[in-house]
């Protein structure tokens, strides 16, 4: 099984509304999300609301990150050209399974049984620890939430914060368990100095550390990684060898455009100031860090969402998750029910993008359309405006297949066209359903269920039935020059 | 490697064939950086609180460092070996490691520094602790920055031990993040750490903890 065929099989097993239900009855899990997306919202309003220039930062990175989009094959050889200079080793993926073949290969000829890990969503993205696991590798995640993942045989479930769906207790009972601590305190402290005690041996035993990337500097050839804990610095500085993947999106022009996004990323990301640590290097220093350093660069996918002038604003995203917080819709479900690398609102446009529109499809519509996604979004991704524009496309693509044109659902929108071209028809179609409706009605005077295709709406909303008089109506008997008005308490 | 630069080439004909360029690279190099340089870029550049002399930058900085649990504490640029001394002797160390180019007038009598240059991971999670320098501080963010520097020393230096005092000159404090760039771009190759107090998680509950991987104990001493 190749690398790509995994990654699918391990995602997008079922559509979102169908995991979501499931989802939405763990009522643990959308509580622990629900705690968590509330605190690192208020902590992210307060550290925004003290900056007077937020909006003009949002402004400049949006327009950086456009500007790289724009001249991408430029800025990428900019990359190239200076990272090899300062003594890295530059590789390119078109795809999937060729990261993961150029990875393998570096460990391999290292012959690493073991590696220390960084999160990262591209690893995730291509299904990498698997891949290492199936040639007898051992992945070993040091981030705290990772780890708590990889224990548990979980998911991520949110990119900042992979583990944010697990509680506290639950993470105790995991490490007193796996870590064979059956002592351990139930503090958050005494959680940190366990993962603290087993990780670093692991650190100083270890030789070849696989990492992401935040920024990719296109003027020095360097690499910014922001992290909080620590094990993304121990993970750069002390291995021999270090593997860093990134998407080609992830370039900026200059090390200075760094002023931008260390400002808007740590407080969209996890509501500080400033987080803990950031780290940025060029290529091997002598002397510190890493000996061997190589960066693949991941397209999978990425390049012909460039084509596409609306939706081209996808890739400007820092991942600060900020839309996930913010989001109604991942509110109540949490990041699973996405069935998908990439969660929340930028999920919902990512994901089925990167697969050509082929998988995640029921994700553009997995919104509200509130906005509160764009409002948040620290690069002004206008994410309900590429959201209508991808459902436009999942329509067009769909009446462009046989069986699509018949669908009941294209069938019912060239019905709802034709109803709303003309006003007697509408008024028409109004009273037959009137008329129809009333064996839906429940008692609440809403309709839960509707027959056929009509219960895709139905299924994750309940209708208010229609009135007994329509808006039409009661205007032409009561406002339309010549009518007799009623009562007008009848309408108050 | 062939087939690396088979999809080298592949990747940057897919982007330029999605973004419809058909311009010579000399020139569309002209463009591109004349359109880079005209992007807006109206964020504040300089803080206003330096202007009223640096107390009030250093004000800020402590508040800030005191909120992510650093320690904080002063002194005149003649008193910072004594300063030091009185530091280590509260937190009950007896000596720290310390990176080439630490300054002699630093250094208290009594206690053991170690020239940590080339040390390895175990050797410095012997020790028990380091000082260090800085090359920039960031009073609205409460950052330090270290490079690969005199009295800086590698990046491993400031990470593997579990305590790291920090010696900052109010010189080199500025307020906001664009001042701190504009003064790191000269030496923007080097290897660079920004520090915004002691390693902390948020990852349980999404409530700040301190003390993961990097060092759990952070003092910062400020040289007025
Ligand atoms: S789309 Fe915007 S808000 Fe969402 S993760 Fe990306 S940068 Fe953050």
């Amino acid at each position: 099984m190749t690398a790509t065929e995994t990654h699918a099989s391990q995602w997008h097993t079922r559509d979102f509304p169908e995991a979501a239900r499931d989802l939405l009855q763990d009522s643990q899990t959308r509580k622990n999300v629900q705690h968590a997306t509330n605190v690192i919202q208020g902590k992210r309003n307060k550290v925004v609301a003290e900056l007077p220039d937020w909006e003009e930062l949002r402004e400049s990175g949006a327009q950086v990150k456009a500007h790289v989009l724009r001249h991408l094959d430029h800025y990428l050889t900019q990359f190239e050209e200076n990272c090899t200079r300062a003594g890295g080793h530059v590789h390119w993926a078109a795809d999937a399974a060729e990261a993961n073949r150029i990875i393998l290969g570096l460990v391999q000829q290292h012959e690493a049984k073991e590696v220390i890990k960084i999160k990262t969503m591209t690893s995730e993205e291509i299904g990498l620890n698997r891949e290492l696991e199936a040639h007898g590798i051992r992945p070993i995640e040091t981030d705290l939430a990772e780890l708590i993942i990889q224990m548990g045989k979980d998911r991520p479930s949110h990119f900042v914060a992979p583990a944010l769906h697990v509680n506290r207790a639950q993470v105790r009972a995991m490490f007193q368990r796996e870590m064979h601590l059956p002592e351990l305190g139930e503090e958050p402290e005494d959680l940190a100095t366990a993962a603290r005690i087993y990780l670093r041996e692991k650190y100083l035993r270890i030789k070849v550390a696989i990492s992401g990337g935040n920024f990719l500097i296109a003027d020095t050839g360097g690499l910014c990684i922001v992290e909080s804990e620590g094990n993304g610095r121990m993970c750069l500085t002390l291995p021999d060898v270090l593997i860093s993947l990134v998407g080609i999106e992830k370039v900026i022009p200059s090390f200075e455009d760094l002023e931008i996004f260390l400002q808007t990323l740590p407080r969209s990301a996890t509501g500080e100031r400033m987080n803990p640590y950031n780290s940025t290097w060029c290529g091997v220093h002598p002397g510190d860090g890493p000996k061997e350093f190589h960066v693949v660069l991941l397209d999978n996918g990425r390049s012909p969402i460039l084509a596409d002038r609306e939706a081209r604003q996808t890739l400007q995203c820092i991942r600060c998750a900020a839309c996930l917080n913010a989001c109604p819709v991942y509110h109540q479900t949490g990041g699973h029910a996405y069935e998908s690398v990439y969660a929340g609102p930028i999920g919902a446009i990512l994901t089925p993008q990167l697969h050509s529109m082929e998988e995640g499809r029921s994700l553009p519509y997995a919104s509200s359309l509130c906005g509160a996604c764009y409002q948040v979004c620290p690069v002004k991704i206008n994410i309900p405006e590429v959201l209508i524009h991808l459902r436009g496309k999942v329509v067009q693509e769909d009446q462009a297949t046989l069986m699509g044109k018949f669908s009941l659902w294209n069938i019912g929108m060239q019905a709802a066209a034709f109803l709303f071209k003309d006003a007697s028809r509408l008024a028409m179609a109004e009273r037959i359903g009137r008329v129809g409706q009333k064996a839906l009605v429940s008692k609440n005077g809403f309709i839960e269920w509707m027959p056929l295709m009509l219960s895709g709406w139905t299924q994750t909303r309940d209708l208010k039935a229609m009135p007994e008089q329509s808006f039409r109506d009661w205007w032409a008997k009561e406002k339309a020059p010549g009518a007799k008005p009623a009562d007008r308490s009848d309408h108050a | 490697m062939p087939e690396i630069s088979d999809h080298r080439a592949r990747i940057l004909a897919s982007i330029r064939v999605s973004l419809n360029k058909g311009m010579s690279p000399a020139q569309a190099e002209a463009n591109i950086a004349a359109e880079c340089a005209n992007l807006d870029r109206k964020y504040v550049r300089t803080g206003t609180r330096a202007t009223a002399g640096h107390d009030g930058l250093l004000e800020l900085l402590t508040d800030r460092l005191l909120e992510y649990d650093a320690g904080v504490y002063r002194a005149a640029p003649e008193g910072i070996a004594a300063a030091v001394g009185e530091i280590l002797a509260g937190r009950g160390k007896r000596g720290l490691a310390i990176p080439a180019g630490v300054p002699a007038e630093w250094l208290p009598q009594g206690y053991e520094f170690t020239l940590a240059e080339g040390f390895d991971a175990y050797q410095l999670d012997a020790t028990e602790g380091v000082l260090t320098g800085c090359s920039v501080a960031i009073a609205e963010t409460g950052s330090i920055v270290l490079q690969n520097a005199a009295a800086q020393g590698a990046r491993i230096l400031s990470l593997v031990p579990d305590y790291h005092l920090c010696v900052v000159f109010a010189g080199q404090i500025v307020e906001e993040v664009p001042e701190a760039f504009a003064r790191l771009k000269a030496t923007s190759t080097l290897p660079t750490t920004f520090i915004s107090g002691p390693s902390a998680t948020a990852d349980i509950e999404m409530t700040r903890i301190k003390g993961v991987h990097g060092p759990r104990f952070l003092d910062v001493l400020l040289v007025v």
